[in-house]
């Protein structure tokens, strides 16, 4: 167990706790874009920064990185901070000026607008979509490629993915809703910032409807050694 | 678009060896595929990434990242031009607009027949014999347009 402050507030944590898994336990409003917590910490968005003092000194830390010690003192909300991570919503807002999660994001940090050149962009490469696609679902179809202002999600050579199962966490777990997913008649389109699918879907045995990309079932059944007739139902008719 | 080299699979097999198939040699491999092809045929990833159980996602990232690496096929023979600030007031721009004329390609890219790849360098430290141009490593300082020409010639 260690003691820490978050705002004037002395709290318990668990050795190994991140500060924003402490502040998030404890109900302190810390923003983030990159962080999940079904995958590992990366540190990407940078939005979570706050200030601590250590020995005397006060630092900025990303704290979904920083795990807690005993004696911090964090502060969530000092001049510092907000002042920061405003001019990180105004870099975000510059790249992504037209994504409503970024204006909405923006708004609720109190950046109204972007003293920076606008670019159009919706992808703010954080790469959770990655961490997503090999950490939990297992196949990594996609990646950060090329660097510097070329960097981009994509797939190998932009071309339809050989791995790719088409589950479409991708487009579910990103913060911003920079991949489209949409599932139309037996077809499951994504689209991807660079790139783009479509798969197709099988048929629940019952009902008839469409529910799941074949490829998926097939890497399911291949994960779980378990019978190749268990998926014939939608969850719906099971 | 040029045609993609064929890589030989015993050739990555042996350069895979070399390192005993370990994943966090990555690039060093990728460096030993691309002294053999002088680019990374997209085979020879696919291949990589199998032979080091690393996923093709992650080997054309770290492919795409580092400026030494070619995706695309290179010609035999590098051309460097340093547009660094003290050769291009000697008239680097000069010396490579000329090139480009004489090859018809423009920096980054590669002749059609493979023979020669244009690049642009911001110094290659030898500032006091600007202009420069390195084709494959030697050196050639005080460049001028017409001089471009018999250098090129004298590269087969």
């Amino acid at each position: 167990m260690v003691t820490l402050t978050i705002d004037g507030r002395k709290l318990k944590a668990e050795e190994g706790q991140t500060i924003l898994q402490v502040a998030e336990d404890n109900n302190i409003y810390i923003p983030t874009l990159c962080h999940n917590e079904a995958v590992k910490p990366y540190g990407a968005c940078r939005l979570c920064l706050v200030e601590i003092t250590r020995r005397g000194r006060e630092k900025l830390v990303a704290s979904c990185l920083y795990e807690v010690e005993d004696g911090l003192e964090v502060k969530t909300g000092s001049d510092r901070v907000v002042s920061n991570r405003r001019m990180l919503m105004e870099l975000l807002l510059a790249r992504c000026p037209n994504n409503k999660e970024i204006q909405d994001l923006a708004r609720r940090l109190g950046v109204e607008e972007t003293s920076f050149q606008q670019d159009d962009k919706q992808c703010i490469l954080c790469a959770l979509c990655v961490r997503v696609c090999q950490e939990v679902v297992g196949v990594s179809a996609i990646s950060l490629v090329n660097r510097g202002v070329d960097r981009q999600m994509g797939t190998p050579y932009y071309e339809p993915s050989d791995v790719c199962i088409g589950c479409g966490s991708c487009a579910y777990v990103c913060p911003v809703g920079a991949i489209d997913f949409k599932d139309v008649g037996d077809t499951r389109y994504i689209k991807w910032p660079s790139s783009q699918m479509d798969f197709k879907l099988k048929k629940c045995k019952t009902c008839g409807g469409y529910w799941i990309p074949e490829r998926q079932l097939e890497y399911m059944i291949e994960q779980t050694g378990l019978p190749p007739g268990t998926f014939d139902n939608c969850p719906d008719c099971r | 678009m040029k045609a993609e080299v064929k890589p030989d699979k015993q050739k990555i097999k042996s350069i895979l060896a070399r390192y005993q198939s370990d994943p966090g040699m990555l690039v060093p491999i990728l460096q030993d595929v691309q002294a053999e092809y002088n680019y990374l045929p997209r085979e020879a990833l696919v291949l990589v990434g199998q032979g080091l159980e690393v996923p093709l996602s992650q080997v054309y990232s770290v492919a795409s990242f580092f400026k030494a690496f070619s995706l695309k096929p290179r010609g035999r023979h590098l051309i460097n031009v340093c547009l660094g600030t003290a050769c291009h007031v000697r008239g680097a721009g000069r010396v490579i607009d000329e090139i480009k004329r004489e090859l018809g390609i423009r920096s980054g890219e590669t002749t059609e027949d493979l023979k020669y790849t244009l690049e642009t360098v911001n110094c290659v430290g030898a500032c006091a014999l600007g202009p420069i141009v390195v084709i494959d490593g030697n050196y050639s300082g005080q460049m001028t347009g017409s001089k471009v020409k018999p250098l090129l010639e004298s590269y087969k």
